[in-house]
């Protein structure tokens, strides 16, 4: 029986009367989609091997190039899509689990859609941001429930703080770059975000990939991580961070650990991994030192100690069915902050079915567990960090009003680089130089241009917030965050509303 | 010297208040004829306008509810007929010993459990309604009944760590929230709050409020955007000694009603007030912070501020914003607190609704228009308009408890005495020594503002 042929997912569509045969998108494709016939003088396309990254139509100088889904279809069944038979067909053929890049792309309800926002009418006046302050600062960390009477007391006394507030990370906008490790992404990539984090005054993760040793400047707003691999863990790497973040799961694939193929483990990836050349990078599902949340609270109080107790300490888990009892243990282990990683969440490599079926939307995950801390009356104890697919300022918001403190973005950082969702970080092949470590690739991501779009994108971002805080008549994100007054649900049923605390739109005070 | 205008209804008004004709009107709801407005609808939060006025005397000197209907009255278009109220401090100094209960029903079922209730933790003392008077444009009322009360014993021993202060607050939160018809007005010692639907001084004339004798008078008109009106949604808003009138809509209230839920609060009316005064309760009497932190909570200093102050106050004001967050009130507001010792006058951060505020001997008056002061005092000291979340702050410089002490076992009937002309009296001759006193007030004044 012949190769059942994939039908492919792109058609490159090529304007013969536009295309000056200047090969630019020959040199371009990393995939070899492109090939240029010297006899007939002509450049041809095999559309089976685009992967819809758009880069050589971003940069066909006579913008002769269009790509264009396949509309080559079944006959209309209900039940199976197109997608389902290919990748049938290709475990057919091979045997293998399929492998895909970024977050779940499938149809699940995305609950910011269907919440809205708040603002001020006549009673009570909106607030305009040109004029009056907008206070985005915020503090993540570990906060005392109460200041003690007997640090102030009485006017005209001096005021001074007896009991110091735990560590602190100061963020200047309530939103940092995700853990994204070098060798998932390459080391431009890195240095835009770090770069980005540094100017506008928040943070960005390493991911598991330990910290090269060009990025050790920005200490001061590196978030270091520390993943179940342990790959680049080192006292140095732990101080060198303004945080650590122990990683337990990752909102695109929980219950299971990571996977560097050994081709993007180049020189400068073994070395801040501290593995050898070509080898591959397994992170192992669990840690293998963390069976039960007791053993979290060892390894948590044993990186305090290990940085004298300067630096926060937070833990990394996914949205699960369970994760509102399972953050009340985290932050009872002493972590200073959750991160929760949603269904959407993104990734450089995982299997396809785990990233589509595991785990549950951010929305909910952040009422459930701001709520719970709530009732548990720990909700000072830790910060929390949502992640997992924020797509505009309004989703980030609408988080900030359900109950998290900040989000991380990953996916929206890394479009703003030029992304363009093809999902096939996995391959080490992408054409925008940002998932992958060939240095004929990398070099397309100019950090310092990358770091301004990145800046640009945190600074609009903020403008947008404030113009909506401001608009709601708050000027403090404080007031906004866990303030589900603000939000109203629309086309949601009444499990969905109870669940995520909020009144249906219509619904007054 | 003429201390202020009185409105012309108080002069001559001889009127005894009718306790038992009012109380027969009572029953007079339980045959269908009136529908259940005046507790219910709770369940909404109703933005509204306001006009707030504030007395206090420093020295405890106590003086009648004309002044304060007086000025709340010249600010009548600031309310619309649908919410006023007052709150008065050392009026009781007979029973001053007694936890004083407000309390308003719709039915006398409800009054019937939560009195059962209240059998349960405490003696009481005394009860009786709250005199009223028949007053033209005020057709209706809930059973208005005040009970002083004393805790039993046995409530208190269950848990070392709970205060009496505590057990009132339970008492106060159990019956709002749990007895449909019933709703406690009051709750403190030695004062008391009179509120209803009408204009502030129709219901002050209503209460007999010039029948009373007090060093700190509050007064509230309300401008409710819509017509769900009941007498519980009126302001003051009280718990323990506590009294609240506000003037704004806290835009941060979710989070506020949620951090409040932290600390066992209940916040069962949907009012911005009732988050304001748990708030206060909560940082002043539960954290033991003194009225200008809580201040600086409730109206935080911006952060730009913040980081131009010397290093060690900068860290604690950063500290305060971290820990007290959510307690921060967003969103315009001009309120007044009060307790047994002290006035708090106090803008939101931006100064979005106005507040201001003069000084005349040992008075000290807060007011959201100027002309509802000089309409009580011609020619204060000094007259000023504090800025955004700078607190005014009025003291008793003696304890008020200390003269009533004695008279516990004095007749009930007593209550409340009244006597215009010596409150007359006592105003001249506070008025000679306060212009005495005025030059050395000015310094405390510029403490006061901060």
């Amino acid at each position: 029986m012949a190769k059942i042929p994939i039908v492919q997912d792109f058609v490159v569509e090529r304007d013969e009367d536009k295309c000056i045969h200047c090969q630019v998108c020959c040199r371009m494709c990393s995939n070899d989609a492109h090939t240029y016939d010297q006899e007939s003088d002509r450049v041809s396309t095999d559309s089976h091997k685009c992967v819809g990254c758009h880069f050589c139509e971003s940069f066909c100088p006579t913008s002769a190039l269009t790509i264009r889904r396949n509309s080559s279809e079944i006959r209309q069944n209900a039940n199976w899509k197109q997608e389902m038979l290919t990748w049938i067909s290709k475990q057919a053929d091979t045997g293998g689990v399929l492998l895909t890049g970024m977050g779940c792309d499938q149809p699940y309800p995305v609950y910011w859609d269907h919440i809205l926002l708040n603002a001020s009418q006549v009673t009570n006046p909106s607030i305009d941001p040109l004029r009056e302050p907008m206070e985005l600062r915020t503090y993540l960390g570990r906060k005392p429930d109460r200041l003690e009477p007997e640090d102030i007391k009485g006017p005209g006394k001096k005021v001074h703080l007896k009991s110091k507030i735990g560590n602190q990370l100061m963020l200047q906008t309530p939103i940092l770059f995700s853990a994204m490790s070098y060798g998932s992404i390459s080391l431009n990539a890195c240095k835009s975000l770090a770069w980005a984090a540094s100017e506008f005054g928040t943070f960005y993760n390493t991911g598991e990939g330990g910290l090269h040793r060009d990025l050790y400047p920005y200490g001061a707003n590196t978030i270091v991580q520390v993943a179940s691999g342990r790959f680049g863990v080192h006292e140095e790497y732990l101080k060198a961070g303004a945080a650590i973040e122990i990683k337990i799961g990752q909102g695109a694939k929980p219950g299971i650990g990571g996977h560097l193929p050994g081709e993007k483990v180049n020189e400068e990836v073994s070395r801040t991994r501290m593995i050898p050349m070509g080898s591959d990078a397994i992170s192992p599902a669990p840690h293998h030192d963390i069976y039960s949340i007791e053993d979290l609270r060892q390894l948590i109080y044993a990186l305090k100690e290990a940085t004298r107790y300067e630096k926060p300490v937070g833990v990394k888990i996914s949205a699960v069915h369970n994760v509102a009892p399972i953050a009340t243990g985290v932050v009872r282990a002493g972590a200073d902050f959750v991160s929760i990683d949603g269904l959407r969440g993104g990734t450089g490599a995982a299997p396809t079915v785990i990233r589509n079926n595991v785990g549950i939307p951010i929305e909910l995950a952040i009422a459930a567990v701001d709520t719970r801390l709530r009732q548990e009356g720990i909700r000072n104890h830790a910060s929390v960090i949502a992640a997992g697919g924020f797509r505009t300022s309004g989703d980030i918001i609408k988080a900030i009003a359900l109950g998290a403190d900040a989000v991380y973005i990953g996916t929206s950082a890394l479009v703003g680089l030029g992304c363009h969702l093809c999902q096939k970080c996995y391959t080490g092949k992408c054409n925008w130089g940002i998932a992958t470590q060939d240095p004929f690739l990398t070099k397309r991501l100019n950090p310092n241009i990358g770091a301004r779009r990145l800046v640009n994108l945190l600074r609009a971002w903020s403008l947008e917030i404030k113009e909506m805080m401001g608009g709601m008549g708050i000027n403090a994100v404080e007031s906004l965050r866990g303030n589900r007054e603000a939000l109203r649900g629309v086309g949601l049923s009444d499990t969905d509303l109870q669940i995520l605390g909020i009144k249906p739109a219509g619904e007054a005070w | 010297m003429k201390k202020w205008r009185m409105d012309s209804r108080f002069r001559g008004n001889d009127a005894r208040c009718e306790n038992v004709a009012r109380c027969e009107n009572y029953t007079g709801y339980g045959n269908g004829m009136l529908e259940k407005t005046f507790l219910a609808d709770r369940d909404y939060r109703v933005p509204a306008g306001c006009g707030v006025s504030g007395i206090m005397n420093e020295a405890g000197e106590r003086f009648s509810g004309e002044a304060i209907i007086t000025s709340i009255a010249l600010m009548r278009d600031r309310s619309n007929g649908l919410g006023g109220g007052f709150a008065a401090y050392g009026i009781y100094p007979d029973l001053a010993s007694y936890y004083a209960f407000h309390l308003m029903y719709e039915t006398e079922d409800a009054k019937r459990q939560a009195e059962e209730y209240l059998k349960l933790s405490y003696t009481i003392m005394h009860d009786e309604p709250i005199p009223s008077r028949e007053v033209k444009v005020i057709t209706r009322s809930p059973i208005l009944w005040r009970y002083f009360l004393k805790p039993r014993e046995e409530a208190l021993v269950r848990n070392p760590l709970f205060s009496e202060e505590d057990l009132i607050a339970q008492t106060v939160m159990h019956i709002n929230g749990q007895i449909r018809d019933a709703l406690v007005a009051s709750s403190g010692k030695n004062m008391g709050i009179f509120k209803g639907v009408g204009y502030p001084e129709d219901i002050g004339e209503f209460y007999c409020l010039e029948n009373y004798q007090g060093y700190i008078w509050t007064a509230h008109g309300r401008f409710p955007t819509n017509s769900v009106a009941w007498w519980g949604g009126a302001h003051p808003f009280g718990l323990l000694d506590w009294s609240v009138v506000h003037n704004g809509e806290i835009s941060s209230y979710g989070i506020n009603r949620r951090y409040l839920q932290n600390f066992g609060y209940l916040c069962s009316f949907f009012t911005d007030t009732e988050v304001i005064t748990y708030l206060v309760d909560l940082l002043s009497r539960k954290h033991g912070l003194s009225f200008e932190l809580v201040a600086k909570i409730l109206a935080a200093p911006f952060w730009v501020d913040i980081e131009r102050m010397p290093e060690e106050e900068k860290e604690f004001y950063q500290g305060l914003r971290m820990i007290y967050g959510s307690a921060l009130l967003n969103g315009p507001f001009g309120v007044i607190v009060c307790n047994t010792e002290t006035m708090l006058g106090l803008n939101d951060r931006l100064k979005l609704r106005p507040l201001v505020a003069a000084r005349w001997g040992d008075f000290i008056y807060v007011a959201s228009e100027e002309s509802a002061i000089r309409e009580i005092c011609p020619r204060p000291d000094r007259v000023w308009m504090p800025r955004a979340g700078d607190p005014v702050i009025g003291r008793l410089k003696q304890e008020p408890g200390d003269r009533s002490q004695e008279s516990e076992v004095r007749s009930r009937e007593n209550i409340p005495a009244t006597d215009r002309d010596s409150w007359v009296d006592q105003a001249l001759a506070i008025d000679g020594q306060g212009l005495r006193a005025a030059s050395q007030d000015d310094k405390a004044d510029t403490q006061e503002v901060l």
